[in-house]
């Protein structure tokens, strides 16, 4: 009897688990991500404790816990958009060309699932892996800040889940791009495709420090074509957007400030787009010889 | 009778304007071990892929048990072998048989895969890793997953090229066993004696053109008598086997002492030779 679509896609989901475990990836990332988290609390307790000393802190102009709390809990949520990535490419780097390639793919796809639910099936295995990830470093990172610096984001949950969005995007372009790119190059330019988001997320930074429309209108490009940025930037907003005061500005400014709230319609456009990259890598799928 | 398990029907593909079937015409049925012959490049493995859904064709039709080809239903009723092909490492034999079992959908259990592993002489290493086998148990453990599920259709390309003569002798006993249940087989290979052996029909390609069909006995036709006398060995060529009887009597007539006769049959390799043309890929 044909298997129905859907189990066929848990067989393949608990096929890439098992891999992954049996790979010892999962093993290395535990490992890293401990390390992380602890580089993360030695760095979180001498911010805290050292923070008293800045000038703004000392005049009684800055919540200094605050200043302090926000800042390094935003570069935390960088490392965990990038842990994240670097997860979600790496659960779908050569995930059909280069599989087809090694001739991984052929004995698998000659089976009665369909190349779509095949190719779903990796994208749902390595969005709710590389999600669940940062979602649960972000909570572990937010538990340290709490503990050596007393100071918790305004918003909690809704940058986390923002996170993992944000990685499942990437795990999609990564998809397609592994139909239509060869493993090496699927990885230089899905990390490219990272970095310019990144970079031009701090521009718009930039821009609205120094209230410059054109580099402001960049980050708002940027944000809606790649729209991980947007999440990104968005959580980091959420992170102080009832924070007031001097500190607020000053917060809002800085490199982990994130000058816009994500809106509804940022949320429905992060979805349309994962979709849209989706319906496009299995109609390139669809179409290739293998 | 029933129809075809394969049917190939004006079976084109070019791939950038470069022509790999041209028109191809097969059919094979249930119980049929049907020997695919040609030069690399010819087309046979793009005809295989085709037949299994992996390369969409450019014109004409392939049907499998009177299902497109690709499609859900003709991909459940076949199994597979590539030439080219890897399994994951980590995994066991008895874990990979497991894999396909679930995506086949078939319900034989470890039943089934102690009988595949059994079956192509790997049941002593069914918890293996792969990563660990030799290549020849490699390709074994690939014609035991291409049997998962009991095909109705098995397509394999190359299937003994990286196997030792008992590996060989292996998979020649069991593709007659799988003949014998009604199993279709096309089975690519460049080992003109092995296809010699087991195959019920041949088939030649070159160029992506059918230039040659029929059983081994017929395209191996008669290439001359042979006859020792005491002047020597004398060859008559172009007779055959009916004609055999009057040579030696006008032999024997014209005073000669007639010491072996031999009716002489060109091998598959001469007839795969004539009909390539020499080509080579």
């Amino acid at each position: 009897m044909t298997p129905s679509p859907w189990r066929s896609a848990a067989v393949v989901i608990a096929h890439s688990v098992r891999e992954g475990v049996r790979r010892r990836v999962f093993f290395a990332v535990l490992v890293l991500t401990v390390a992380f988290l602890s580089l993360y609390a030695l760095g979180a307790h001498f911010v805290f404790r050292d923070v008293r000393n800045f000038a703004g802190a000392e005049a009684g102009i800055l919540d200094d816990q605050a200043f302090a709390g926000a800042t390094i809990f935003g570069l935390a949520m960088f490392a965990i958009l990038f842990l994240g990535a670097v997860l979600a490419v790496f659960l779908t780097l050569g995930a059909v060309r280069g599989d087809a390639e090694s001739g991984l793919l052929q004995p698998l796809v000659v089976r009665p699932i369909g190349r779509t639910t095949m190719l779903m099936a990796r994208f749902a295995g390595a969005a709710t892996l590389s999600g669940a990830y940062v979602v649960v470093v972000y909570l572990a990172a937010y538990a340290i800040t709490d503990l050596t610096g007393h100071w918790s984001p305004d918003h909690l949950l809704g940058p986390a889940l923002g996170l993992a969005l944000a990685v499942a995007i990437i795990a999609a372009i990564s998809l397609l791009l592994s139909v239509l790119l060869p493993v090496t190059a699927q990885g230089i330019v899905v990390f490219m495709v990272f970095g310019a988001g990144l970079t031009a997320g701090l521009l718009a930074q930039i821009g609205n420090a120094i209230n410059s429309d054109s580099l402001h209108t960049i980050g708002r490009v940027a944000s809606w074509a790649l729209p991980f940025e947007g999440l990104y930037a968005a959580g980091l907003h959420a992170l102080i957007s009832g924070t007031s005061g001097l500190t607020g500005v000053v917060l809002q400014l800085g490199p982990f400030g994130g000058s816009e709230a994500a809106g509804p319609e940022l949320i429905a456009w992060a979805f349309a787009y994962m979709l849209g990259v989706l319906a496009l890598a299995a109609l390139a799928f669809s179409r290739r010889d293998l | 009778m029933a129809g075809p398990v394969l049917a190939v029907s004006g079976l084109r593909k070019s791939y950038r304007g470069q022509e790999a079937l041209a028109g191809v015409d097969l059919e094979i049925r249930a119980g049929e071990l049907v020997g695919l012959l040609g030069p690399n490049g010819a087309g046979k493995s793009t005809l295989t892929k085709i037949a299994c859904g992996l390369v969409r064709p450019s014109g004409g039709t392939v049907d499998v048990l009177g299902r497109p080809a690709g499609s859900p239903p003709a991909r459940a009723a076949l199994g597979y072998l590539a030439e080219l092909f890897r399994f994951p490492g980590w995994c066991s034999a008895d874990e990979l048989l497991a894999l396909h079992q679930r995506l086949a959908g078939s319900s034989g259990g470890a039943a089934e895969r102690s009988e595949l592993l059994d079956l192509v002489g790997l049941g002593e290493a069914r918890d293996k890793r792969i990563e660990a086998m030799s290549k020849g148990m490699q390709q074994r453990l690939g014609i035991a997953q291409a049997l998962v599920g009991g095909p109705r259709l098995l397509l394999l390309d190359e299937p003994t090229s990286a196997l030792d003569p008992v590996g060989r002798r292996i998979v020649r006993g069991l593709l007659e066993e799988l003949r014998g249940r009604g199993v279709a087989v096309l089975l690519n290979s460049h080992l003109l004696s092995e296809v010699e052996l087991v195959c019920d029909r041949v088939a030649i390609i070159a160029r992506g053109r059918l230039v040659k069909a029929g059983t081994p006995g017929e395209l191996a036709g008669p290439d001359g008598v042979e006859v020792e006398t005491a002047d020597g060995v004398r060859v008559f060529a172009g007779k055959g086997r009916e004609e055999a009887p009057r040579i030696v009597a006008e032999l024997v007539a014209a005073g000669e002492r007639v010491y072996r006769v031999e009716v002489r049959h060109s091998s598959l390799e001469d007839v795969y030779l004539e009909a390539v043309g020499g080509q080579t890929g």
